[in-house]
């Protein structure tokens, strides 16, 4: 049983480590938000008082490569029904809920991978950890965000046969929950309407969680973050595992 | 235990429409039986539910003993090579061997051999380590059928196995099928629109068409029951000439719009 989910794991991870321009392309929109944006709207954020703003984007920068990478990676259930191999996995004796949960901790790797990356990258531009202690933290804030948008991306592509409903997704999913989640700006002050609809956008309390680990600043307490983050976190593992059982090839 | 499938009454409706209509077969142990017919008449979805992939509407099969309920023993006693291709393109000609050995629960030790074994059979040993995007159709057939059987299945599929392959390699992949039925003692359950292929290979042949079963026997028996010298004479006295096509095109319409809502 664990051989199973073991090898669905290790097949993503291949899958990913071979397609070399996947992953420069995966690291290109991140560096070039750190950069522009964090060097673009820097002298503005420090004139209003805010402080450093690399310091403050780089952990919704990490948080947004890791939701991208992780949607993705989920998504690719549509992939492998086109051209195939998901019937190889279905029509095996092994259940859904292992191929599914399998699939989703590979995808999750990866993005947790993909995220450590755009860490570094941003120590390397000027990005400045708090308390190295606290890493650990940051690492499962990342590892959450991971294994939820992966297991997200998986159940929608369970649901979802058609490739050309990709941009849908990724216009009016992916980009709302990325703008929508404090990471390009601090989520004090803001008008009522938006603070509530960020309050519902589990991505903003990983990204304040990941803040609150990198760089001890934080909207959430961390102990409200993380329980946010794992009870999501269940349910969609559960919902993606739910509709994933439910495919029919 | 006699009969490798059994198949009673055998029924799928797609809201409202019959695909399958009450058919009833036995596939003996052993045999290579050759399931015929036109398009649209009902063959994949016989196959799907043969092979747990979709829940019949009513009806019993049993598979190598086992009824529909025991979805993981039937799993485990077949094989299967699906009519369109189900390989991973990015991984190597071993490493797909390698993902379907382990989710078939074949130890180590065994598959390592057998992998090997099967590779060389379908010679195809040499190229191991290419990934499977650069192999060509009737490649990636031969490493289908011989995946199919790393985890000594008592039955293989084969949904028109030599669908769009030359005529080297649909002979040589026929020959496969037919050594491997003498060698393993495999019942092998094929479907086919090359006629020719079914009379060289089939022990029996059915046809189906609307879904209801037209018939079913030996060769000779068919040829006998038609008058006909040639299979192909026998089916399209069977199933008719008209092109299933404009006459289809109001199912195959429904069924067009079917698979699109059903995702």
């Amino acid at each position: 049983m664990i051989a199973q989910m073991y090898i669905m794991w290790l097949r993503q991870l291949k899958r990913y480590w071979r397609s070399k321009p996947r992953m420069i392309g995966a690291l290109g929109q991140p560096v070039l938000f750190l950069v522009a944006l964090g060097f673009g709207l820097g002298p503005v954020f420090q004139r209003a008082g805010e402080g450093d703003y690399v310091t403050f984007l780089a952990p919704g920068i990490i948080g947004m490569s890791i939701l991208f990478t992780g949607m993705f990676t989920g998504i690719e259930v549509i992939w492998d029904r086109q051209f195939g191999f998901l019937k190889e996995t279905l029509v095996a004796p092994v259940s859904r809920v292992q191929i599914m949960i399998g699939r989703t901790l590979g995808g999750a790797t990866i993005a947790v991978g993909q995220g450590i990356l755009v860490l570094l990258i941003s120590l390397a531009i000027g990005f400045h950890v708090e308390n190295w202690a606290l890493l650990p933290l940051a690492l499962l804030f990342m590892a959450l965000i991971a294994v939820l948008f992966t297991a997200f991306g998986t159940a929608i592509a369970s649901k979802l046969t058609d490739m050309h409903a990709f941009p849908l997704i990724i216009n009016f999913l992916i980009m709302p929950i990325f703008f929508l989640s404090g990471a390009l700006f601090p989520l004090r002050d803001l008008p009522q309407a938006l603070s509530v609809i960020i309050s519902f956008n589990p991505l903003a309390y990983g990204i304040d969680g990941l803040r609150a680990a990198l760089t001890s600043s934080a909207e959430f307490s961390v102990v409200t973050s993380l329980a946010v983050m794992c009870s999501v976190t269940i349910v969609i593992v559960l919902l993606g595992s739910y509709l994933f059982s439910k495919i029919e090839v | 235990m006699v009969y490798s499938i059994s198949v009673r009454d055998l029924t799928k409706n797609f809201n409202g429409f019959t695909a399958v209509n009450r058919i009833s077969f036995s596939v003996k142990k052993g045999e290579i039986f050759a399931f015929l017919g036109p398009n649209g008449a009902g063959k994949t979805t016989t196959i799907k539910i043969l092979t747990t992939l979709l829940r019949p509407s009513g009806g019993s099969v049993h598979v190598n003993g086992y009824s529909l309920k025991d979805k993981d023993r039937i799993r485990q006693s077949f094989g299967i090579v699906f009519q369109d291709p189900s390989l991973d393109d990015e991984l190597t000609a071993y490493e797909n061997m390698v993902f379907h050995a382990i989710f078939y629960a074949v130890p180590k030790k065994v598959y390592a051999k057998r992998i090997e074994e099967l590779l060389k059979f379908v010679e195809l040993w040499d190229r191991k380590d290419s990934r499977v995007k650069t192999f060509s159709g009737g490649m990636k057939r031969r490493l289908e059928i011989a995946r199919g059987l790393i985890h000594h299945p008592k039955i293989l599929f084969l949904d028109e196995p030599t669908l769009g392959l030359d005529a080297q390699t649909r002979n040589l992949v026929l020959n496969h099928v037919r050594e491997i039925n003498k060698k393993e003692g495999m019942t092998v359950f094929l479907t086919t629109h090359y006629l020719d292929e079914a009379e060289k290979i089939a022990d029996t042949i059915a046809i189906i068409d609307h879904g209801v079963l037209v018939a079913k026997g030996s060769l000779s028996s068919l040829l006998k029951k038609t008058e006909k010298k040639t299979l192909e004479a026998a089916y399209l006295k069977l199933t008719g000439t008209s092109i299933r096509n404009d006459q289809a095109s109001s199912l195959e319409h429904l069924r067009t719009r079917m698979r699109v809502w059903k995702k």
